[in-house]
């Protein structure tokens, strides 16, 4: 094990992917001189040089497409947005193109690609840098979306993703880009896709959830254990696909759940947890789901009024009193 | 050796070959053998045949969908015959028809238009976005331009590779406005990218004209801002617009960068058999376009050299009309494609979610559900 952080374990997965096939490369804006918006590609123009880490015109579209045509012919592009929100000028490219060449060319072609970047909010950065756009994504078959929280499935995640002939969508969270951890130094170890972890044990509630909020999650727990509490922490980390079974089965433990995530309550992925558990586990279900989520409404940049928007430890210990009857 | 001239100014005129008496200039001629020219126009003459039937199947509600090419075959031949086998096509709504010049079978072609178990797409790709993995050929977006970036970005795989082949994406004028158009020019010329982008200047936008479309002096001139050698050539000249295309793939080949080629041409009929455009534009235009008909222009040459009378074109007409029906007659009768097969190509091997389904639809008697 090495402990490192977020963004030193993306940077690790990309370089040894790039190592290790050499169809493999990054492209994005600011990703090669500047070292990446963030830094997580730092030193990899240096290592690689400029065919392989390519700093883009700024048209998100237009690399997405880029993207997609050089993947229909057998290389395996890692595509850089600065943030997820940028990424709705190319979701066209993403949508229309990346998910269903696969299917509209009755298999003849596919495109194995990774889209990756931090997604949902960071620290006042008003509407426009906030979106948690992996809710828009999710909704569509021939994608996938998967959400690491840590820095081992940060690695092991997009190792999986590179090597992954559809294309994946890699939600990153700015937030998490400091967040240290332990990594595996097998350069073997990757983490498979539709497989929720445990992130704490618990037998009363479960809180579900995925990316940044699984830390909130659990603080909450920890406050909840000085109440008498035993809150299990599920951190989904892929969401489409999703695990199911994990639903079932931590709900079977705990019969109370609260959905927590960034993003608005109305549709999305938490949505889509909620209909799961109420279909496949609802005898198991001692009380109604509850979701804590973005209020439904554009994020400010205010502080303190960014902070009532996004899910905090506080909200989610109400929503646990109104799952346990508590209230 | 490059005949086209990149004019710095604004366009003046179109580049030709043939002229109205049938002559060719002779400083343009590319100067084919009979055997190419009898190639070229039979394949001209093939898709005028077969996107008449094309439609009439449509409308006597046996297809979906169809939105023909008539009146604009001479650029979709014209690119399958001078590329080389192993370039990528990334084609707009009215080039189809390059993967028959490039060898793709004509029942297979006509399987995609019924969407039947014949199909190599399994019946889930629209008409007229036709695609073959064999030809090189990459169903476009109905979205209007985004195969356009992509083609580029096939080029630039190319490069990388060190090949010598390249990537050909296609527009019409009305896609000229979109952002994936001047994507394509920004990362194209930027890169160098061994690519031609090639739009075909029909006139009509569905039912906007060009000139209310864009302010734009020519379709042509955009792509010069962004340093992409760009030309204006008489789309209803197989020949002209053969030399440009030949030209400017050489020029790709041998790392000159992308090309831009405005084939000015004109859509015969409808946008597509939903639309109907005598609403919108006047029969004295279209009967005006008509007298410049691209197969016309090549007959008047063909027969001026003394390689085709009328007996040879009735007879050839003949010929092209019963293979279309040959291959009709053969491929329309196929089934549906399986229902089982809705669940396959959604992801490289399916997810347990699509197994779940598939095997629900199973138990669904096969009475109550299409197939």
């Amino acid at each position: 094990m090495t402990k490192m952080r977020v963004r030193e374990a993306l940077r690790a997965a990309m370089i040894e992917e790039m190592d290790r096939d050499p169809s493999v490369f990054l492209l994005g804006e600011e990703v090669g001189h500047y070292q990446g918006a963030y830094k997580v590609t730092e030193g990899m123009l240096a290592k690689f040089g400029a065919t392989r880490v390519i700093d883009t015109p700024i048209a998100e579209s237009g690399f997405a497409g880029l993207a997609i045509g050089a993947a229909m012919v057998g290389l395996r592009p890692i595509v850089e947005f600065m943030t997820w929100n940028f990424s709705s000028v190319a979701f066209d490219q993403i949508v229309n193109s990346a998910a269903k060449i696969r299917q509209m060319s009755g298999g003849q072609l596919h495109v194995p690609i990774v889209f990756r970047a931090p997604n949902g909010s960071a620290r006042q950065v008003g509407s426009q840098h906030s979106h948690a756009m992996e809710h828009f994504y999710a909704h569509v078959p021939g994608l996938k979306c998967v959400a690491p929280a840590t820095p081992a499935d940060a690695y092991g995640m997009l190792k999986t993703a590179i090597r992954d002939d559809d294309p994946v969508l890699f939600f990153e969270s700015e937030t998490l880009y400091s967040l240290s951890g332990e990594v595996p130094d097998d350069p073997a170890f990757t983490v498979p896709f539709g497989q929720a972890r445990v992130a704490r044990e618990g037998a009363d509630v479960s809180l579900i959830s995925y990316s940044r909020v699984v830390h909130t999650c659990l603080e909450a727990a920890d406050a909840l254990a000085k109440q008498g509490i035993d809150a299990e922490v599920i951190d989904l980390r892929s969401l489409r696909p999703l695990d199911e079974a994990a639903l079932v089965a931590t709900v079977s433990r705990t019969h109370r759940a609260v959905v927590v995530h960034e993003g608005w309550p109305y549709g999305g992925v938490g949505a889509e947890i909620v209909d799961r558990v109420q279909r496949l586990a609802f005898d198991q279900l001692d009380a109604p789901v509850e979701r804590v989520c973005f209020l439904d409404v554009p994020m400010p940049y205010n502080a303190a009024l960014e902070r009532l928007v996004i899910p905090q430890v506080d909200r989610v210990l109400e929503a646990v009193k109104t799952v346990t009857y508590a209230r | 050796m490059l005949r086209v001239p990149i004019p710095e100014g604004p366009d003046a005129g179109l580049f030709r070959v043939l002229r109205d008496d049938g002559s060719a200039d002779p400083a343009n001629d590319p100067f084919l053998s009979p055997e190419q020219l009898g190639a070229m126009h039979r394949q001209m003459r093939r898709l005028r045949v077969l996107e008449a039937r094309m439609v009439v199947l449509q409308r006597q509600g046996r297809v979906g969908f169809y939105g023909s090419c008539t009146g604009q075959e001479a650029t979709p031949i014209a690119v399958g015959l001078a590329l080389s086998p192993d370039d990528w096509v990334f084609p707009a709504l009215r080039e189809s028809a390059i993967m028959l010049v490039r060898g793709f079978a004509l029942t297979s072609y006509i399987a995609q238009v019924f969407g039947n178990s014949r199909d190599l797409l399994k019946g889930r790709q629209m008409p007229s976005h036709m695609s073959g993995r064999s030809v090189n050929q990459v169903s476009w977006s109905s979205c209007i331009g985004p195969q356009i970036p992509q083609a580029v970005g096939c080029a630039m795989a190319m490069q990388r590779a060190g090949k010598r082949e390249i990537a050909v994406g296609f527009s019409g004028d009305g896609a000229t406005s979109q952002p994936d158009f001047h994507n394509a020019m920004t990362f194209a010329a930027r890169f160098a990218a061994p690519c031609l982008i090639i739009c075909q200047n029909n006139h009509w936008s569905i039912s906007v004209p060009t000139a209310k479309q864009t302010a734009s002096a020519t379709i042509a001139v955009k792509g010069r801002a962004y340093g992409v050698p760009s030309v204006r050539v008489d789309g209803n000249d197989v020949l002209a617009v053969y030399v440009a295309v030949r030209d400017a793939a050489a020029r790709a080949r041998d790392g000159g960068g992308p090309s831009f080629i405005e084939c000015v041409t004109y859509r015969m009929g409808a946008h597509s058999t939903s639309d109907d455009p005598t609403r919108y534009r006047s029969n004295e235009e279209v009967e005006s376009w008509a007298r410049k008909d691209p197969l016309d222009r090549l007959e008047r040459y063909l027969r001026r050299a003394g390689l085709l009378d009328d007996a040879a074109l009735a007879a050839l007409d003949d010929e092209l009309k019963a293979e279309v029906e040959r291959a009709i007659d053969e491929v329309e009768p196929a089934p549906p494609p399986s229902r089982e097969q809705l669940f396959e190509d959604v992801y490289a091997s399916p997810t347990w979610p699509l197994l779940e389904q598939r095997a629900a639809l199973s138990q669904v008697p096969k009475a109550e559900s299409p197939h």
